[in-house]
C-alpha cells in the first residue's frame, strides 16, 4: 500500500500504474520479500562456503564458477522485472550443472581414450607401471626396521643392517641417509659382542647374541605401529626408498612388514628428464607414443611396457573404430538393426493391443469396464525395474512358471537362446506397455464425437470402414506424438532389457565385445563403459553416446514436426 | 468386432429391450467381449498374483512355486528384516527418502519453468520449449560416464555428494527434472484460463501470489500425479543408482532387490518376491487411486519410465 505508484487518483495515473503492474506482476509483499531475502542468503552463505573450501584447494575454476553463479542469481532475483528468468532460473542451473556439462564432458571423451587403462594423467600411469614389476636384488644386505619419528612428527624407517654395520634413515620426506654415528655404534657392539651398551646419542637395543638395532638417533625418536592407522600402515608398506634419490637405478628398500626391509630391484626403471623407461632386462627403452602409451621407441606400433597408459586425445578415432573396426561391425550391425526392430515392434504390438482392448470395452452396455480397466492397469502401475525381475524368473528354462505351469513341461529356452530371447524381450514389453496404450487410446477414441459415426453408419459404412477411415486417422492426430515419444522411449529402453536379459545370450562371435542377442545400442555401450570382457572404454563409448543422441534427437524433431506438438509450441 | 459398436446407437435407446435380450443374443453383443476381457486380464496380472503366491509360499524354494496359493505364510516377509547382508529395510527407506525428496524438488521446479513457459512471453520462449523436448529424448544414462566423473571429482572436495552418496544421486535426478515434467506442465497450465490470473493481477496480486495462489492450487491434482510419475521413475531407475551407490546399506530397492537374484547359486526367489510386494504395493494404490489424473496426464504426453 506504500507502493508510490498507488496514490494519485487521476485516470492517466492509474492505467501507468495498472501496466506496470501487469509487467512487474504486482507490488511486492513484505512477507514474500523477507522469504526472498532469506533464502537468497541461505543461498549466498552456502555458495562461498563451497567457495572457500574449493579455495582453499586452489580449485580456481570451480571458485570462479561459483562465485559468478552466486552473483547472476543474487542479480536475477534482486532487479526489478525479468520475471522468466526468475521462473526459470532453478531448473536452467540444475539443467547446466549436470545435463549440459555432462553433454559436454561427454562429447569430450568421445575424442580421447579415457577408459579403465587410460584412467587418468601420465603420474598416474608411471607410478602404476612401476608398482607393477620389481625383484628382490640377490646378495644385496637386508635391514631390521625400527619406526621412529622426526621432529616434525613425521614416521620414517631407521634401518639396520648389522651384519655390515650399517644405519640408514628414510621416509617419504627423508631421502635415505646413512646416520655415521649409528653406524659406528652398531659396527662396536657386533664387533665386541656387548650384551650391554652405554647410553648415548644413538640408543641401540641388543636383542640376542649378535643380534642389535638401532632405535633411535639425534632428531629421531622411537615410535611404535600401534599409533598408526591403517591407511598410514598400508602407505608405509608400499614405500620406495631409493638408494640414490635421483634413481637412475631403480634400486630401493622396501619394507612389507614394518619389520624387515630388502633391496629391489625395478624391473622398469622411470627416467623423470627423458620421460622413458628403461627395461633392466634388456635394455629396451619405452617412449611416450600419442596414443597414451609408453612404446619401445615411442614408435606408434613398438612394444608397450604396459598396458596401463594415460588419457590423450585422440581425435576421431572412436568414431572411426565404429564405422571400421571389422571386430565392432559384425555385432553393431546386428545391434542396430535389432535396436530398430524392438523399437519399432514393443510400438506397434502395444498400441495394436491397446488399441484392439479400447475397441472391445467400447461399448456403452458393458458392465464391470472399472474392475477390467482397474486390473488391466497393473502391469502399468507396478514398478517396471520389478516387472523385468519378475519376468526373469517367470521365463526361466527349468523352473520357470512359463514353461512348467503353462506351458505344461515346455522347455522353451526363453531367456538362453536369441530368436526366444527376443520374443520374450517382445512378450514382456508387451505386457508392460499394453496398458498404457490401452489408457491413451480409451481416452482418445471417447474425444471422437459420436455423431461422425453415427452418420456414417447411415451413409451405409460399415464398421470395418469407420475404424478405417475415421475412427484411425482422427485417432492418430491424438496420439501419434505419445507414439513417437513411445519409440524414442524404447529406443533407449534399458531397464527391460539390461534388467531382463541382460543384452544376452552372449553371442560368441563378438570377440571381445560381449554382444549379445538382445542387447540394444544403450545397453551394448552400458558394457562398453562398465562391464566389457575387453576392459572399460569410456572414450568409445561416449562416442557411442553421442551417436545414439544424435539419432534419437533427429527421429524425434522430425517425427514431432509432423505433428500436433510443434504446431502448440508455435 | 466394431459390429456391435456399430450397431449400439440402434439398440441402446430402448431401454426395455435390453433386459429382453437372449441369452445368444447378449453373448454375441457382450458375452464374447467379457470373455476376452477376461483372458486379457488373466495375462495381465497372472504375474502379479504368482509374485505373491510365491512371497507368502513357506520354505525356501530357490525358484518359486508351479502352483498358485498352495501354502500361506509370512516367512518371508519375516525374514526379509532379518538378513543383515541385504538390510531391506535401510533399502526401502533410502528409496523412498531419495524418491521423495527428489520429485518434490523436481516437480516444483519444472512448474516453475512451466508457469514462465505458459504465462509469461520473452525472448527464446519458443527455442527453450523446443530444447525440452529434445531434451527428454536425451536420457541421462548417455551421460553415466560423464556423472561418473564428475561425483568423482565432487567427491575429493564434498564427499557428501560424491560417488555412493545418496545427496549426489539425489542432485543427478534433479538435473533432469527440467526435461521431465515441465512439456506436461506446461500443457496443463495453459488450460488454465489466464482471466483469472489477470483479475488477481488488477485486484494487485504480486506474480508469486498468482502462482502460489491461483494456478498452482488449480493444477495440484495435475502436480500430484507429476509428482507420483517422477517418484515411480526415480525410485525405479537401476542404471544410475547402481553406479553411483555401492555401500550395501546406502543401496536402492532396485540396486539391492538385483542381489536376491543376480547370483544364481545364491538366489532366493522366496525373498525376492517378498520384498517386490512390499516395493509395489504403496505405489499401485497410489496409482490406482490417482488413475482418473494419471489418465489425463497420459494424454498430455507423459510416458512413465
Amino acid at each position: 500500500m506504500t507502493n508510490p505508484f498507488s496514490g494519485g487518483l487521476d485516470a492517466s495515473n492509474v492505467k501507468r500504474k495498472s501496466v506496470k503492474q501487469l509487467y512487474d506482476g504486482g507490488t511486492p509483499s513484505l512477507r514474500g520479500t523477507i522469504i526472498k531475502i532469506v533464502l537468497l542468503a541461505l543461498l549466498d552463505a552456502v555458495t562461498i562456503f563451497v567457495a572457500f573450501v574449493l579455495f582453499m584447494r586452489e580449485q580456481w575454476l570451480p571458485v570462479a564458477v561459483a562465485i559468478i553463479g552466486m552473483l547472476i542469481v543474487n542479480w536475477l532475483y534482486l532487479r526489478r522485472g525479468g520475471l522468466p528468468a526468475k521462473y526459470l532460473a532453478p531448473g536452467v542451473i540444475l539443467l547446466i550443472a549436470f545435463q549440459v556439462y555432462v553433454l559436454f564432458f561427454s562429447a569430450y571423451t568421445a575424442f580421447t581414450n579415457y577408459g579403465s587403462y587410460h584412467n587418468g594423467d601420465q603420474n598416474l600411469a608411471v607410478s602404476a607401471i612401476k608398482a607393477a614389476g620389481f625383484g628382490p636384488v640377490e646378495g644385496a644386505p637386508q635391514y631390521d626396521v625400527k619406526l621412529v619419528q622426526d621432529d616434525k612428527g613425521r614416521y620414517n624407517f631407521m634401518l639396520t643392517d648389522a651384519f655390515n654395520g650399517k644405519v640408514l634413515v628414510g621416509g617419504s620426506a627423508v631421502p635415505l641417509t646413512e646416520i655415521p654415528a649409528c653406524s659406528q655404534a652398531i659396527s662396536e657392539v657386533i664387533a665386541t659382542n656387548a650384551t650391554t651398551v652405554a647410553e648415548a646419542d644413538c640408543k641401540i637395543e641388543i636383542l640376542a647374541d649378535n643380534i642389535a638395532i638401532a632405535v633411535s638417533a639425534p632428531g629421531y625418536t622411537e615410535a611404535t605401529q600401534a599409533g598408526l592407522s591403517k591407511g598410514q600402515t598400508n602407505s608405509l608398506a608400499a614405500l620406495r626408498l631409493y638408494l640414490d634419490p635421483n634413481d637412475t637405478q631403480g634400486q630401493f628398500i622396501k619394507t612389507e612388514d614394518l619389520m624387515v626391509a630388502v633391496t629391489n630391484q625395478e624391473e622398469l626403471i622411470w627416467n623423470e628428464e627423458e620421460k622413458s623407461f628403461l627395461r633392466v632386462t634388456d635394455g629396451v627403452v619405452f617412449n611416450e607414443a600419442v596414443d597414451g602409451y609408453f612404446r619401445a621407441g615411442g614408435a606408434p606400433d613398438g612394444e608397450k611396457v604396459s598396458d596401463i597408459g594415460w588419457r590423450v586425445e585422440i581425435g576421431l578415432k572412436n568414431f572411426e573404430k565404429i564405422f571400421t573396426d571389422e571386430d565392432l561391425r559384425q555385432p553393431l550391425l546386428k545391434i542396430i538393426s535389432w535396436t530398430f526392430i524392438f523399437a519399432a515392434l514393443s510400438v506397434l504390438t502395444t498400441f495394436i493391443a491397446g488399441l484392439a482392448i479400447a475397441l472391445l470395452f467400447n461399448d456403452d452396455r458393458m458392465r464391470g469396464k472399472r474392475v477390467y480397466r482397474a486390473l488391466m492397469i497393473l502391469p502399468y502401475a507396478f514398478p517396471a525395474f520389478l516387472s523385468a525381475y519378475v519376468w526373469r524368473g517367470l521365463l526361466d528354462t527349468d523352473n520357470g512358471f512359463v514353461n512348467n505351469a503353462i506351458l505344461g513341461g515346455a522347455e522353451i529356452p526363453w531367456l538362453t537362446e536369441e530368436f526366444p530371447a527376443r520374443v520374450a524381450v517382445l512378450l514382456v514389453n508387451l505386457w508392460l506397455g499394453f496398458p498404457y496404450m490401452f489408457l491413451i487410446t480409451t481416452g482418445a477414441l471417447q474425444a471422437i464425437p459420436a455423431e461422425l459415426t453415427e452418420s456414417a453408419t447411415i451413409d451405409g459404412a460399415t464398421p470395418w470402414q469407420i475404424l478405417r477411415q475415421i475412427k484411425m486417422p482422427l485417432l492418430l492426430v491424438t496420439i501419434a506424438p505419445l507414439l513417437i515419444a513411445s519409440f524414442a522411449f524404447n529406443f533407449n529402453n534399458f531397464t527391460l532389457i539390461y534388467l531382463l536379459t541382460e543384452g544376452g545370450p552372449l553371442d560368441s562371435a563378438s570377440s571381445g565385445y560381449d554382444a549379445g542377442g538382445t542387447d540394444i545400442l544403450i545397453t551394448f555401450v552400458y558394457k562398453i563403459a562398465f562391464s566389457s570382457g575387453g576392459g572399460q572404454d569410456y572414450g568409445l563409448a561416449s562416442a557411442f553416446s553421442i551417436l545414439i543422441f544424435i539419432i534419437v534427437a533427429t527421429f524425434s524433431l522430425i517425427s514431432f514436426r509432423r505433428t500436433r506438438t510443434l504446431e502448440d509450441v508455435n | 468386432m466394431a459390429t456391435a459398436t456399430a450397431k449400439a446407437p440402434k439398440e441402446v435407446p430402448l431401454k426395455f429391450k435390453k433386459r429382453r435380450m437372449t441369452p445368444l443374443r447378449w453373448f454375441f453383443a457382450l458375452g464374447w467381449r467379457h470373455l476376452v476381457g477376461m483372458v486379457i486380464v488373466l495375462y495381465a496380472i497372472f504375474p502379479i498374483l504368482y509374485i505373491i503366491s510365491t512371497s507368502l509360499y513357506p520354505n525356501n524354494s530357490i525358484d518359486g512355486t508351479n502352483s498358485l496359493f498352495v501354502a500361506i505364510s509370512g516367512e518371508n516377509y519375516v525374514n526379509l528384516f532379518q538378513d543383515a547382508a541385504r538390510p531391506f529395510a535401510t533399502w526401502y527407506f533410502n528409496t523412498v527418502y531419495i524418491g521423495i525428496v527428489t520429485s518434490i524438488f523436481s516437480v516444483f521446479i519444472s512448474a516453475l519453468a512451466a508457469y514462465a513457459f505458459s504465462r509469461l512471453r520473452f525472448r527464446g520462449r519458443r527455442a527453450g520449449l523446443l530444447s525440452l523436448i529434445v531434451i527428454q529424448m536425451f536420457p541421462s544414462l548417455l551421460g553415466l560416464v560423464a556423472i561418473y566423473g564428475m561425483l568423482i571429482e565432487i567427491g575429493r572436495t564434498f564427499p557428501a555428494f560424491g560417488l555412493d552418496s545418496q545427496l549426489g544421486l539425489v542432485m543427478i535426478y534433479m538435473g533432469g527434472s527440467l526435461g521431465t515434467g515441465t512439456y506436461l506442465m506446461y500443457g496443463f497450465f495453459n488450460t488454465v484460463p489466464r482471466e483469472l490470473d489477470e483479475a488477481a493481477k488488477i485486484d494487485g496480486a504480486t506474480h508469486t501470489q498468482i502462482y502460489f495462489g491461483i494456478i498452482l492450487r488449480l493444477v495440484s491434482p495435475v502436480l500430484a500425479v507429476q509428482m507420483l510419475l517422477s517418484y515411480i521413475g526415480i525410485t525405479s531407475d537401476y542404471v544410475l543408482a547402481a553406479v553411483v551407490l555401492s555401500k550395501p546399506e546406502s543401496l536402492t530397492l532396485a540396486v539391492g532387490l538385483r542381489q536376491f537374484i543376480s547370483d544364481p547359486f545364491s538366489r532366493d526367489w522366496s525373498m525376492f518376491t517378498a520384498g517386490a510386494v512390499l516395493s509395489a504395493v504403496p505405489i499401485v494404490i497410489l496409482f490406482l487411486y490417482l488413475q482418473k489424473y494419471i489418465v489425463s496426464g497420459l494424454m498430455g504426453g507423459a510416458v512413465k519410465g
